[in-house]
């Protein structure tokens, strides 16, 4: 029973960290048909901006509980300004260009952004310990767990409750779903499709950078951590299906899990099984699990 | 008349100039030295870095004969070396494709550096084949000296099955009562080099300790070791091993201190020196460190001229005490300006190889005998200590440190490490 709640807990954070990244990434997928490897340095620049401003104010002497003020803030800031300026300055002019040359833009610009990086806050890793110093730890199943890696799973329940909200209950759900569904017959509706993109970029670049912003404290913020993570996030939106929320939340919630058996019970095979699922997945139903449907033209 | 005389004398101008300019050769006043580190990436900071400024403080030092005796005499062999700083991130496809463009294109003169076990591993019989002198620095994989007899390239430290013995024997030293052992290293050459070699002397030395059936393989540069910590948690042995490095290892600590975990069980750190100094009070108290030998936070208070002079240097250039990559780096650009010393500065890579062979030289931190490997390895001792914080002087310092010379915990040459392990370790003076 411990174990099977270790395993339980520990796959449920891992499919939290998943989720918050990989939500950002189907949700440009899913408006803009972008598939955005500079997502991962979204993450970077959220774990980077947080983990200086934490370790700044800490220096400063202010309240080591300011962290999480700055964690959201920093994600908000990241999506904001680099958002807004990849969306405008580069991916603007190349929409109506195939998307495979979308998507080397999109990788040049991460490999930029690597190096802008080094560029601003140099090769030396941040550490931004006090949020999760500030909560301690917990003893559950036998274990001691740290109560702000707990909190994660709390995050990402309210990135998806807060996604589900956006989009089935608010006016702009429906815009988006207008334009996911057809993009030419929400212009020809009268929606403005250029600046429904740029709002979703942001958002989607705001939640890649939450996940870099939450996870800095637990780990050393050094040069090349975005690259890791947009492998991983992939994998996930591959299995829950390209542009899915849903997707993104059982596929992170599968690959999670997975992994962490894999880790308690065969350790041997915890590469492999992350992999492995999107590979069957592939296999029987290309399009993911939760691929939006599409419209049939005629 | 006069234009046969002319000519004749144009004919001996010409043969006595080739003479004097080709068939004997000048000693160089310079002389041009590749060092790759990884100046990007996650191993930059912890590791890159910190050796290339150690390369980069022997040479100048080098260069105006500053270093203390008996290296004082000025330059490699004379010549004043300048370094090309290369990156050694993006994998062994382009390093083995950055080091042809070094030697084939460029024209260096030596080679000096690596820190990745990969890297080294696909470089060595490049290096051969194209006939380059070269010393690597850091990276550790034993196979390089196992798996083939090399002319050209040499490797200036202990490679990881030092690290690996000296951790096991030293647990059996210090906390005999150990019942059961897990680990966590990194999933490539490194990692599973550095479990092997550990869990078979543990076996050796300690054969009454149970071995975890669930040892952790995460992927380089995971960073994120919440199940893993859990599962080791559960498991019943009461030591955790691990080979982790640069973020990782950083990372590995967080998670794992504010889980409690080097409260319950004692963690055994191999390449933990790189973290001492950068973590300050969130390096846990009473972990067993290494320093892949005697450098860093190990030596620190060696009072050797030469460790003295390197470690003032440092602390003086870059503001903070020399990490044991520094050491590592300064240690192989000493072994070059030795090789040079003794061939001279215009020497071929046959003669530069012939020079460094076996040679046994005193660095800034220990004795460096180039031994095993048929001269190519270089074998010294190995050592461990017991980290704690010292809050009056504000810094991590270890204690309870133990070396183990270089006949103690590597094999003889010619002897695989793993058949010298299985076979109890004949030969071992320790």
């Amino acid at each position: 029973m411990e174990t099977f709640l270790t395993i339980l807990l520990d796959g449920l954070q891992f499919s939290s960290y998943l989720f918050i990244v990989s939500a950002g990434l189907t949700i440009i997928f899913g408006v803009m048909k972008i598939l955005n490897v500079c997502h991962g340095s979204f993450y970077a620049w959220g774990a980077y901006t947080s983990a200086f401003f934490i370790g700044k104010f800490s220096e400063m002497g202010l309240p080591d509980g300011l962290g999480f003020v700055v964690i959201v803030a920093s994600a908000i800031i990241v999506g904001l300004v680099l958002g807004f300026l990849i969306e405008q300055l580069i991916l603007k002019h190349m929409y109506h260009r195939d998307e495979v040359l979308i998507v080397l833009a999109t990788f040049g610009l991460f490999l930029v952004l690597e190096d802008v990086i080094l560029i601003a806050f140099g090769t030396d890793p941040y550490f931004a310990y006090q949020p999760m110093a500030l909560l301690d730890s917990v003893e559950m199943g036998g274990i001691v767990r740290d109560v702000y890696g707990l909190t994660l799973i709390g995050v990402a329940a309210l990135v998806a409750a807060g996604c589900w909200f956006l989009l089935n209950k608010t006016k702009w759900g429906t815009i988006l779903k207008a334009v996911i569904f057809d993009r030419e017959m929400g212009i020809s509706m009268g929606i403005n499709v250029p600046f429904v993109y740029t709002l979703t970029f942001i958002g989607g670049a705001i939640l890649g950078g939450l996940g870099g912003a939450y996870i800095a404290p637990t780990i050393s913020v050094a040069p090349g951590l975005g690259t890791e993570v947009i492998v991983l996030s992939f994998a996930v939106v591959v299995v829950g299906g390209m542009g899915s929320i849903m997707g993104a939340a059982i596929g992170s919630v599968i690959i999670g899990l997975l992994r962490a058996l894999a880790v308690h019970e065969l350790p041997q095979v915890e590469l492999f099984v992350v992999f492995a699922v999107m590979a069957v997945v592939l296999v029987f139903r290309p399009e993911g699990l939760f691929a939006p449907a599409k419209p049939r033209k005629i | 008349m006069n234009r046969r005389f002319l000519t004749r004398a144009l004919g001996i101008a010409a043969v006595s100039s080739v003479a004097l300019t080709g068939g004997f050769a000048q000693a160089k006043d310079s002389i041009t030295i590749a060092v790759p580190s990884f100046l990007t990436g996650g191993a930059a900071g912890p590791f890159g870095i910190p050796a290339m400024n150690g390369a980069k403080m022997v040479t100048d030092a080098i260069n105006n004969g500053k270093l203390p005796a008996p290296y004082n005499a000025k330059g490699f062999g004379g010549a004043s070396a300048s370094l090309i700083e290369l990156d050694e991130g993006g994998g062994a496809t382009k390093q083995v494709a950055e080091y042809r463009n070094l030697v084939e294109k460029r024209n260096v003169d030596a080679i000096v550096g690596y820190i990745s076990s990969g890297n080294c591993q696909a470089l060595a019989p490049i290096a051969e084949e194209l006939k380059q002198f070269t010393i690597f620095a850091t990276c550790g994989t034993p196979r390089i000296f196992e798996e083939a007899p090399r002319k050209y390239v040499f490797r200036t430290m202990g490679h990881a099955t030092s690290d690996n013995v000296a951790a096991a024997m030293y647990v059996k030293e210090k906390f005999p009562n150990v019942k059961g052992y897990t680990g966590i290293n990194q999933n490539y050459a490194w990692g599973q080099d550095s479990w092997r070699d550990f869990d078979l002397t543990m076996k050796q030395i300690m054969p009454n300790t149970v071995a975890s059936d669930k040892t952790q393989f995460p992927k380089i540069f995971a960073g994120q070791y919440g199940s893993e910590i859990s599962a080791m948690s559960l498991d019943k042995a009461d030591l955790v091993h691990s080979s982790f490095w640069g973020g990782d290892l950083e990372a590995f600590i967080f998670q794992g201190a504010a889980r409690g975990l080097f409260k319950k069980k004692l963690g055994v750190v191999t390449v933990g020196g790189t973290a001492a100094y950068r973590l300050g009070k969130k390096l846990p108290d009473g972990l067993v460190l290494g320093a892949r030998g005697p450098y860093g936070i190990l030596v620190k208070d060696r009072d050797s001229v030469l460790n003295q002079w390197f470690v003032n240097t440092y602390k003086d250039i870059y503001g903070i005490y020399p990490s044991g990559p520094a050491y590592q780096y300064g240690q192989a650009i000493l072994a070059a300006k030795i090789a040079y010393d003794k061939a001279g500065s215009d020497a071929s890579d046959e003669q530069l190889a012939d020079a460094l062979r076996g040679v046994t030289f005193e660095s800034f931190s220990t004795t460096v005998e180039m031994k095993l490997g048929g001269g190519h390895q270089a074998a010294t001792e190995n050592g461990y200590g017991i980290t704690k914080y010292d809050s009056e002087a504000g810094e991590n310092v270890v204690t309870d440190v133990k070396f183990y010379p270089a006949s103690c915990v590597l094999p003889p040459d010619g002897v695989d490490s793993v058949e010298w392990i299985n076979g109890g370790m004949k030969g071992a003076k320790c």
